[in-house]
């Protein structure tokens, strides 16, 4: 089985990117489950058609210690397991807190230990804030990352944060870089940039994935885009990343770059050239 | 161990007389141990410890050395400190008795301050509110760390209230709740409103400040903004006052309310030993504030009289003669000569005893020498009743006092603030027009003072030690025990975390925190108190006899039975 967690900047459409890229998983046969890590609890929503999902934490609320797996496992698009962790209302509380309870409670329930499954995808809120963010890095509960980026300078400005939070638990919770996803925001010389920038951090820039309003519509409609318009080019490029990262064997321990270089790189390629 | 630096003779009876002691200690240059107990330190942690290691020197104004305290203890080290919801809860807020005290926290922060120090206090009658034999806590379990713990409080202040009815109820926050954000202050205001009682929250995280000298100020600050003046009724009597600093540990509170009692003289309030809420609110109203511990409550004593008026002195009622001049001052201040003389009848009548029983003690413990490393002011009163029987305190330091409190009050204007100490906050309080009265004119005060009653006044404990004892702030066990090894003294005095390390290398050791289950120490009863265990402590020879069987054989021989 293969852990992945996918990070990257607030908004830039990881939730998007994981759960298309897992539709091309599935129509490739392959078996997965979806860990939402994000309080909004809206990672699954294309998967399921919708927020069917009762969260794990409101699920522990509730039940108390009398939690089921099919409680907060839910079945999706293709037969894919969906699961929110969820987490308090904004402003209070400790979010963080919750994601390790909820990581550690499907664990104990044994989530982990279907035999037939291919892959688990984390899809971790915004940038590493705290130490429950970066629980899905630590103890090996993911073992690969992929950074979701576009040419804009704060969203390669997380990338290059959430690399050092990967170099942080590189030894000790055995996690490697399996690369970036640009997801287009048709900033000028987006491609030729993330693919330098991938290349400072010592990985490389898996796919780039144009922009496409058919994305907004799919995801109206509560659906992926391989669900949606299963025929439109767009499909094709989600297909393809799926393809790759099945396929990909590059997993390094990144190089994080300092933000003068970051600055120097967005000046010699980016926008500013 | 240096060949400069030569410990003492391990038979410290070896010299009945006391005369003989400054020749004993001569061989002990303070200088060299504070090498010595530098020695093993990293360079930068010598460095840090070395402002906080001072051979006491006293020049010809008066001046000490430069004294750095309250200031981090260093990763590492075992520090005798506590942390800032021990200070605000357990110190301050402890020993009221009809506060109802709720910790909202997981539940190891409230079981493990319950009942631990020994604050007695007495309800005048089995009617009156006593809630200081109960724990209550929020119990937060991790649910509540993730949802954040609100609405858990407010269940918990309903509950407590449903249950005692109490008059006031207060809450004190914990680590995890300043690091997910609950914020206790905005439910206090809503149940107070809800309840019609007075409800007020403690931002008192443990991990606030460096010691728990900043829960002392947020209790304080707390009790001063959210009780004190609420009650404006004057207490019919001749001589008011406010014990401030004073916390009734082992009874020294009613002893003290016994000798003042039988002077004529009438407490309003003590902060906080044997308190109750309706006494914080009407505390406003006396006319004297006295100050027993310096640390954990001047603040206090400058903002009553900023806002109200009152004037403070310092006094102390650990030593039968620190009693005597601290009721002597007293009845200064009211310059009425009835109080006066009544005021020496009580001291003729209580000396006598005592002076028996102190002459019989000193007889068997002069020469002898003590080590106080305790508390904010217990380090410097205590050295009054050892003084008393001819006990000479060689080494000292405070745990979590501040530079005032070993220097005096001088250097006041020149303590720098950091980010730990702005961390705390300081109350800006104005005169309130209404309320204040002037209790003496400015003329009064200076004529007072001529008299050579001191204000606002407290010279710290290093002008008043001898030159050349040791002075260390926030002392560690490493340093604690190379300390009895070199002076070997006859009787060390700190806490509970230290006692058993000090007894297992065979030196007597008292707890000033808790007086282990004796006391009260203060007052004169009090003294007598002290002259006598002190006496059986240092003259038993009990910890003479204390050697492992492996320090006498270091290597034990055996062989099977069945062989």
């Amino acid at each position: 089985m293969r852990k992945i967690a996918i990070y990257g900047k607030g908004g830039i459409g990881k939730s998007t990117t994981t759960q298309n890229t897992v539709a091309g998983l599935v129509e490739a046969g392959k078996k997965i489950m979806v860990v939402g890590c994000d309080p909004k609890a809206d990672s699954t929503r294309l998967l399921l058609n919708g927020l069917a999902q009762k969260t794990v934490l409101d699920t522990l609320r509730e039940e108390g210690e009398d939690v089921i797996l099919e409680d907060v496992l839910k079945s999706g698009y293709g037969g894919t397991l969906c699961t929110e962790s969820g987490g308090p209302e904004p402003g209070v509380g400790c979010a963080g807190r919750g994601i390790i309870t909820s990581i550690n409670l499907l664990e104990q329930l044994g989530a982990y230990s279907d035999e037939t499954l291919d892959y688990v995808f984390y899809d971790v809120l915004g940038d590493v804030v705290c130490g429950g963010f970066a629980m899905p890095m630590r103890e090996g509960k993911a073992k690969e990352i992929y950074i979701v980026v576009s040419g804009e300078m704060m969203a390669m400005y997380a990338a290059n944060n959430i690399c050092k939070g990967i170099v942080k638990f590189a030894n000790s919770g055995g996690i490697r870089l399996g690369g970036l996803i640009c997801n287009s925001r048709q900033v000028d010389n987006e491609k030729e940039m993330i693919e330098v920038l991938a290349k400072k951090l010592g990985t490389q820039m898996i796919h780039f994935i144009p922009r496409e309003n058919m994305v907004q519509q799919a995801e109206i409609n509560r659906k992926t885009v391989i669900e949606f318009a299963p025929e439109h080019p767009q499909a094709d490029e989600y297909r393809t990343l799926a393809m790759k990262i099945d396929e990909n064997k590059n997993f390094v321990i990144p190089t994080p770059i300092t933000i003068e270089e970051l600055e120097a790189l967005l000046i010699k390629h980016g926008i500013a050239a | 161990m240096s060949t400069k630096l030569k410990g003492r003779g391990s038979n410290s009876n070896e010299n009945k007389s006391g005369d003989a002691l400054p020749d004993r200690l001569s061989m002990i240059d303070p200088e060299e141990v504070k090498k010595e107990l530098l020695a093993r330190y990293p360079a930068k942690v010598a460095r840090k410890r070395s402002k906080q290691i001072m051979a006491n020197k006293i020049d010809e104004e008066g001046e000490v050395p430069v004294m750095s305290a309250n200031v981090r203890t260093i990763p590492g080290i075992i520090t005798q400190r506590g942390c800032c919801y021990a200070g605000c809860k357990g110190v301050i807020l402890g020993p009221t008795r009809d506060i109802v005290n709720i910790t909202h926290g997981p539940i190891g922060c409230g079981f493990y301050s319950w009942l631990t120090r020994r604050n007695q206090t007495k309800p005048s009658s089995d009617k009156d509110d006593n809630f200081m034999t109960y724990c209550l806590s929020t119990d937060m379990q991790d649910k509540d760390i993730v949802f954040g713990g609100e609405e858990k409080l407010k269940t918990a202040i309903q509950e407590a209230y449903d249950i005692f009815k109490p008059k006031a109820i207060s809450i004190f926050a914990t680590c995890p709740v300043g690091l997910i954000g609950d914020d206790v202050h905005s439910v206090a205001r809503e149940m107070k409103e809800k309840l019609g009682i007075n409800i007020f929250g403690f931002s008192c995280e443990g991990y606030r400040g460096v010691s728990q000298s900043a829960g002392h100020h947020i209790a304080n600050n707390g009790i001063f903004t959210h009780v004190v003046g609420k009650d404006d009724s004057i207490k019919k009597a001749d001589y008011k006052i406010n014990l401030l600093g004073e916390y009734n540990i082992g009874g020294d509170g009613f002893e003290i309310d016994r000798i003042l009692d039988n002077c004529g003289i009438s407490i309003v309030s003590t902060f906080s030993g044997n308190s109750t809420y309706d006494q914080f609110a009407n505390s406003h109203t006396a006319d004297l504030n006295t100050v027993m511990c310096h640390r954990s409550i001047n603040y206090v004593a400058d903002m009553l009289e900023i806002k109200y008026g009152i004037p403070w002195i310092k006094i102390n009622f650990i030593g039968a003669k620190s009693t005597a001049k601290s009721l002597r001052k007293i009845a200064t201040y009211f310059e009425n000569p009835k109080l006066i003389k009544k005021v020496e009848e009580v001291i003729k009548k209580e000396m006598p005893q005592i002076e028996t029983i102190r002459k019989d003690v000193k007889k068997r413990c002069a020469g002898k020498i003590a080590m106080l490393f305790v508390g904010g002011s217990r380090a410097h009163h205590y050295q009054e009743l050892f003084k008393e029987i001819g006990m000479k305190t060689i080494s000292a330091g405070y745990e979590f006092a501040h530079r005032d409190d070993y220097e005096g009050r001088k250097v006041l204007p020149d303590i720098k603030i950091d980010a730990d100490s702005r961390n705390i906050e300081e109350l800006a309080v104005e005169k309130n027009e209404k309320k204040y009265i002037a209790r003496k004119t400015d003329k009064e005060i200076e004529k007072l003072e001529e008299q050579g009653l001191a204000f606002k006044s407290y010279n710290g404990m290093m002008p008043e030690m001898e030159a050349e004892a040791l002075i260390i702030d926030d002392v560690s066990q490493y340093e604690t025990e190379m300390l009895l090894k070199i002076y070997k003294p006859d009787i060390y005095c700190a806490g509970i975390k230290e006692k058993y390390a000090i007894q297992k290398n065979g030196i007597p050791m008292k707890q000033l925190h808790s007086y282990d289950s004796g006391g009260p120490y203060a007052g004169f009863k009090g003294a007598v108190n002290f002259y006598k265990e002190i006496d059986r402590l240092v003259n038993s020879k009990v910890w003479d006899y204390l050697e492992a069987p492996w320090q006498a054989n270091p290597e034990l021989s055996a062989k099977y039975v069945w062989e």
